[in-house]
């Protein structure tokens, strides 16, 4: 065949400029036209580029359009408006609970309103929210690749997600579903409520979250560029090949528990239901099975966020790469053996209790490698202070609070006092909420230059950090407190434990500063769109792939050229003191992808960067 | 220093009223001082290295730094021992706790939705009152009659899943005679965040007293039966479900019925009388009034009949009915048979009419 | 933006798509952002291997199921698959092994370029699924006769089947046979998916479409194909045999 290239493709040289840079030089600077994907779609002929297009015709395009970066900005939409969702009924729960009685709800409400927080904030928001936005549009970047392996499944895993969501809000309509995030047999078997319409949308959700992760491996596996070996991947792709390989392993478990699940109400099959022979321990088993697997789907994206973060605004490189990458591994592994530790006080032999609280803590070692390599990434470094890195530094605290309380928890006898306790819903807000949502907000607010091609404002980002950390803290910090002093989660009330009334109002008005902050950051995003600077190509000083070899925002095929790696994702000190390839020893340089001086975002020209960028890592 | 342990513990945790609690106090007061110690540590680096190394010019490119293996170790040979220890401690602690005394007094629990039923082998049966011996290891046979709940008392430290399909089992010892709150931790429904009932602790003596008068069931005839109703309304939890201000709950209100008619699911109706209300609380299952779940437990062998009577008295009481001031103005010459529920049994069937 | 772009955007954007090696004519089947046919070929190759592994584990959650309950229930399990047919499951397993075999002759016609082998060998796969899938519906249908449903509706009452004796008498025996139909069934819907596939690679097969150069669709249903029959080979033997 024609097409059976000899040559390796990294060996392969590249020579030729392409022509659309001298196009550009016949416009004066600042009014070169831009190709970019929020535009131009990558399916389109290369001939109709720059022709005006009609509203509905993009909105067609955008909505059937297979580019990476298009579909995790639908992506990115959908999550947000779902973040909005779940956020608001944590709200009324926060509101309902501030004052002792029915406040605004009565309790079925409250079962409700809950119940759908739970499940629209883990099976609709956190399991895909970071891969699917922010990875989908910035893995096959770093990547070098001109798109994901298979990007009409990567469409179409778009709307199987959306039609999960549209079952998921379906139940709605015909009353809600009071079981919990859980699910737990028997009551979900014969409660009144829409168990079967909620039940369909998780394993429709799930598939969606199934062929995202297939799609992640095979990316990561198939489709690097050119030199890119596995040790010069980015920590963001590490972190979501992990957990690719966790969505791949353990969604199917949750799809068959749901399906069993919706028989069981439909046809009674006896599995779960003891009334039938059914065991509802087995239940939690499969349940779990998945569930704590998929904590780690929420948080090895986030810990692959922060990687960046940190090593971007300490211009420093990651300290211990090889240790985070594979720290990431070891944690998805390990992470299937430990779903026991849900169970302490269900009824499961002691034996089994005792193995899985070893293997939990276990999990602790490897998650204390990153926070620490992570802290000394900045050693020696030159920090800059600005939002993203605010939310970085935001996250590393309070991850290591959530972490540590998940040990308190992981021991079998402390867990015996604090299971269904407050204590355990603040340990996991504080990992998802304040782990992986900070991590999401640190990573929209470094990439969104890239992907939006403008810059946000900064006065308002830093203020966005400062209020949601405080109002954080204030929301749950006290819900330690209240939880090892015995106030029981899933409560309407608290009858019993009045005293518990200023503890639970404080913890609502933090929740209130908490929403405010991050009303300030959408607030700050669409500003940002009309009113924002436009972004320069490498606004941070990054040295990965997306800041350094395409424009802000990227053309609809990534790149003008595959690009040709030569070094590490954090070799700052390469790509910008001009050292060489040579002086980080890695024996790739041929000198040819010299790069372009600090490329830092000052006030004044961007332009000028972008074009230094642009022509910088590309000239001969 | 112990004061300040102590001040720390009770500002985190309930007061240890078991001799069980310290034992489960210790791994939690470690856990929470050494990753008091690690947090401050890491917070202490995160204020210092962005401080110390803050970007001066957007010109700096830091040289890259080498990595120091004895330090890598350090992270992670320390952690290591640290949750070993943790491991070993909370498990430890779980062991020699979890296994109750040979020589324990026995209670049988059942959950239901949403309350908590006590048999002893007494004979008595209590709702939402678990009443022990203090100083005296007490063993709970537990079973639940619907849904999962979760028997919880966070001053002992104990909880365990209450399940449908099997028994499960708890234990503790109240260090004194007291009340400690009960609750319900694992999620069953509209009433889970009022499935609450007490322990109540009895010293040696007033413990055998409470036993010999059959769970304390005296009425002396000069007693009210609307307050001793009223009283027995929320003792039994009968508020949970119903409400006196005419708004429907799980059921029907108990106001605005007396004396109307009741129509029911299977077509039939009744008129709600003295009859008609003793049979719905001892038989439930019998009549279920039109709009309503079948979700009423029976209260037979659980209220005597001087029980049953000033409840009904109550609710009468409720819809402005006239009632007798006393028993003994009703007709109803005080409980014959205070040996307790066991002997109201049969009794109810053919009980006085009391009008 | 757009508007003053459109003079120069024809010549500008020409390196798109084709990228290092344009100049080359690529086939047909290369879609753009892949390089070469192998990385094409191998990246939708362990694709599929996923999803297989997703499928397996599918199953494999019921599996456990089926071995909880069997633990619990052994006397249960044992008796009750003698109730099913071990004749028509038997036929059945051949069956599918045979059109395992077949599908495996196609992906050689495609590898050979023999457009007839490839064609006749997936005419030959559906067929014989059709052929299992009609052994199943009698097999379930002589069920439903007796009265066994799944669930709740499991009624055996026929003068076959004696619900007062032997296996029907056990309080627990309707769990057996759900977890049998819940297993068959979601194998079949496997089954049923497979043969949709495989009658569109026909009818393309039909068309010429796949060739030595690139059968990539025919090698990953094949694959998928021989799943779905290994996960019959664990099936009958634990359900029917067992
Ligand atoms: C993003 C999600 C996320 C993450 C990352 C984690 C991380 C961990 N979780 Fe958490 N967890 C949840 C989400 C998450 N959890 C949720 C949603 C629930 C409740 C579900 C429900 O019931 O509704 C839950 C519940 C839960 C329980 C059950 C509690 C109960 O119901 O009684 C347990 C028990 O073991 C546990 C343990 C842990 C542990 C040990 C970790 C570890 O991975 C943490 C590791 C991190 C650190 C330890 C910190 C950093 C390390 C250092 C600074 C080094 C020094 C450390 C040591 C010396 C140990 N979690
Ligand atoms: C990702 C997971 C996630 C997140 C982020 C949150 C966020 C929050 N949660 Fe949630 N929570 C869960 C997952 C999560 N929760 C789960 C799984 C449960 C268990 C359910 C169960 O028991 O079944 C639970 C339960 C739970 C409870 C216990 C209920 C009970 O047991 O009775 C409470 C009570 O305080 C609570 C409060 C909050 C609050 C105040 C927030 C706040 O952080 C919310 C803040 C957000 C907002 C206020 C929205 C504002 C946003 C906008 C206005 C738009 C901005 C848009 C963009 C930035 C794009 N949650
Ligand atoms: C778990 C909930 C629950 C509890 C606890 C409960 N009930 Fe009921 N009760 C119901 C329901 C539901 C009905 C209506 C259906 C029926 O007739 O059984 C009902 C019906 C009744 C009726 C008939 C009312 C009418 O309007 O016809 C009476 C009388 C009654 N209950 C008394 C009591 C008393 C007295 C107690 C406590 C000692 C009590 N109930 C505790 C749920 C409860
Ligand atoms: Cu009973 Cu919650
Ligand atoms: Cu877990």
């Amino acid at each position: 065949m024609a097409t059976a290239v000899k040559t390796p493709p990294s060996l392969r040289p590249q020579t030729h400029q392409p022509a659309e840079h001298a196009d550009r030089a016949a416009f004066p600077p600042g009014h070169e036209p831009r190709f970019h994907y929020l535009i131009e779609d990558s399916k389109d002929d290369h001939h109709n580029y720059g022709k005006p297009k009609s509203f509905g015709r993009h909105v067609w395009e955008w909505m059937t359009s297979v580019d990476h970066k298009r579909i995790g900005i639908m992506y990115l939409v959908a999550i947000s408006t779902f973040f909005a969702l779940g956020g608001i009924l944590a709200l009324l729960v926060r509101t309902e609970l501030a004052m002792l009685g029915d406040t605004i709800m009565d309790a079925d409400t409250y079962n409700r309103v809950f119940t759908m927080h739970g499940v629209v904030m883990v099976f609709l928001f956190i399991v895909p929210s970071i891969p699917a936005s922010l990875g989908n549009i910035i893995m096959p970047i770093q990547l070098g690749a001109k798109d994901v392996a298979f990007p009409k499944l990567n469409l179409a895993s778009f709307y199987l997600y959306v039609a999960g969501a549209f079952l998921a809000i379906l139940s709605l309509r015909t009353g809600g579903v009071d079981t919990g995030w859980t699910f737990y047999t028997p009551y979900s078997a014969e409660t009144g409520t829409a168990v079967i319409a909620m039940g369909m949308g998780v394993f429709v959700a799930g598939f969606a979250s199934i062929l995202t992760g297939i799609n992640f491996i095979v990316t990561i596996h198939k489709m690097r560029a050119p030199g890119l070996t596995w040790n010069r991947m980015p920590l963001f792709c590490w972190g979501l090949y992990a957990t690719s390989i966790v969505q791949v392993l353990a969604t199917p478990v949750i799809g068959i528990t749901m399906l069993l699940l919706v028989l069981e109400r439909t046809l009674s099959i006896g599995i779960f239901d003891p009334a039938l022979g059914g065991d509802p321990v087995l239940f939690q088993h499969f349940f779990w099975f998945y569930s704590h697997p998929a904590v780690y789907i929420m948080i090895l994206p986030a810990f692959g966020v922060i990687s960046e973060l940190v090593t971007t605004f300490s211009r420093q490189k990651v300290y211990g790469y090889t240790a985070i990458a594979l720290s990431s591994v070891a944690i998805a592994l390990l992470g299937f053996l430990v779903w026991g530790h849900h169970m302490f006080t269900s009824g499961q032999s002691i034996v089994s209790s005792i193995v899985f609280s070893m293997i939990t803590f276990l999990i602790g070692i490897p998650s204390g490698i990153k926070i620490f390599n992570w802290i000394a990434t900045m050693y020696r470094g030159s920090v800059w202070l600005v939002t993203p890195m605010l939310y970085a530094i935001s996250f590393l605290f309070l991850f290591t609070i959530g972490g540590l309380t998940g040990i308190m928890v992981g021991a079998l006898a402390v867990d015996i006092h604090l299971h269904d306790t407050y204590f355990v819903v603040a340990h996991f807000h504080y990992v998802m909420m304040g782990g992986t949502v900070i991590a999401m907000l640190g990573g929209l607010f470094y990439w969104w230059p890239k992907f939006t091609g403008k810059l946000y404002h900064e006065g308002m980002g830093v203020a966005s950090a400062v209020l949601v950390f405080i109002g954080f803290n204030m929301t749950f910090f006290i819900q330690f407190v209240m939880g090892s002093q015995g106030m029981p989660r899933r409560y309407a009330d608290y009858p019993d434990l009045p005293w518990l009334e200023p503890l639970h109002q404080f913890s609502t008005i933090g929740s209130y500063v908490l929403g405010l902050g991050l009303l300030l950051v959408l607030f700050n995003g669409i500003w940002s769109l009309f009113k924002g600077k436009p972004a320069p190509g490498n606004p941070w000083g990054g040295a990965s792939l997306e800041w350094t070899h395409t424009t802000s925002p990227p053309d609809p095929h990534n790149f003008s050229r595959t690009p040709l790696v030569t070094h590490g994702p954090y070799d700052y000190y390469t790509v910008f003191n001009g050292a060489g390839d040579g002086a980080m020893g890695d024996g790739m340089g041929d000198g040819a992808n010299r790069p372009a001086p600090v490329p830092v975002i000052t006030e004044g020209a961007p332009q000028e960067f972008d074009k230094q960028i642009d022509l910088g890592t590309k000239q001969a | 220093m112990s004061q300040i342990y102590e001040a720390i513990r009770s500002f985190w945790l309930p007061e240890q009223a078991s001799t069980t609690a310290h034992v489960i106090d210790a791994p939690f007061m470690f856990i929470l001082i050494a990753s008091t110690i690690m947090l401050i540590g890491v917070t202490f680096y995160l204020f210092y290295l962005p401080w110390k190394y803050r970007r001066r010019s957007s010109a700096d490119v830091p040289y890259p730094v080498k990595e120091n293996h004895l330090l890598e170790m350090s992270w992670i040979v320390i952690p290591t021992i640290l949750v070993f220890i943790v491991f070993f401690w909370g498990f430890k602690a779980h062991v020699d706790t979890v296994v109750a005394p040979a020589d324990a007094y026995e209670v049988n629990v059942q959950g239901k939705k949403w309350l908590w039923q006590f048999n002893y082998n007494e004979g008595i049966t209590t709702t939402n009152e678990l009443v022990v011996p203090a100083n005296r290891p007490v063993k709970l046979i537990m079973n639940s009659v619907d849904v999962l709940h979760s028997f919880y008392v966070p001053e002992f430290r104990i909880k365990h899943d209450v399940l449908p399909n099997r028994y499960s089992t708890v234990w503790f010892e109240a260090v004194r005679a007291d009340t400690f709150q009960i609750l319900c931790t694992e999620y069953c429904g509209t009433g889970h965040s009022v499935m609450g009932a007490k322990v109540i602790a009895l010293g040696a003596q007033e413990w055998n007293e409470w036993v010999a008068s059959g769970g304390g069931k005296g009425i002396q005839p000069g007693d009210s039966p609307v307050e001793l109703g009223e009283a027995l309304y929320t003792k039994n939890v009968c508020n949970t479900c119903h409400s006196i201000d005419g708004s429907a709950k799980v059921g029907p209100s108990f106001l605005g019925y007396w004396g109307e008619t009741r129509n029911f699911v299977d077509g039939g109706s009744a008129v709600m009388d003295e009859d008609y209300t003793r049979e719905s609380i001892l038989y439930p299952a019998a009549h279920i009034v039109e709009g309503y779940q079948p979700v009423m437990p029976s209260y037979q062998g659980q209220l005597s009949d001087g029980e049953v009577y000033a409840l009904i008295q109550y609710i009468k009481s409720i819809n402005g009915a006239d009632v007798p001031a006393t028993f003994a103005e009703g007709g109803f010459g005080g409980d014959g048979d205070a040996g307790g529920a066991d002997a109201a049994d049969d009794a109810a069937a053919d009980a006085p009419a009391a009008e | 933006m757009a508007s003053s772009t459109a003079t120069v955007a024809a010549p500008a954007h020409d390196a798109h798509g084709h990228d290092d090696h344009h100049g080359h004519d690529h086939p047909p089947h290369l879609k753009h952002y892949f390089v070469t046919s192998e990385q094409q070929f191998e990246a939708a190759k362990l694709g599929m291997w996923l999803f297989l592994v997703t499928e397996i584990l599918l199953f494999g959650g019921m599996f456990v199921a089926y071995g909880i309950f069997r633990a619990w229930y052994p006397e249960l399990f044992a008796e009750a698959s003698t109730q099913l047919d071990t004749v028509m499951g038997a036929t059945n397993t051949l069956v599918l092994l045979l059109s395992s075999f077949t599908v495996a002759y196609a992906i050689r016609g495609a590898q050979t370029d023999n457009q007839k082998v490839l064609f006749w060998n997936l005419v030959a796969t559906v067929v014989l699924a059709g052929v299992f899938m009609v052994i199943k519906y009698f097999e379930y249908t002589h069920k439903f006769d007796l009265g066994i449903f799944p669930g709740a509706a499991f009624n055996p009452t026929s003068d076959v089947v004696n619900p007062t004796e032997g296996i029907f008498a056990h309080p627990r025996a309707g769990v057996f046979f759900s977890i049998y139909y819940v297993m068959t069934g979601i194998h079949g819907f496997h089954v049923l998916i497979g043969m949709v596939a495989i009658s569109i690679l026909a009818w393309k097969a039909r068309q010429g479409k796949y060739t030595s150069a690139w059968y990539t669709p025919v090698e990953n249903v094949g694959l998928y194909w021989h799943v779905v029959d290994i996960i019959w080979i664990f099936l009958f033997p634990l359900m029917y045999l067992i």
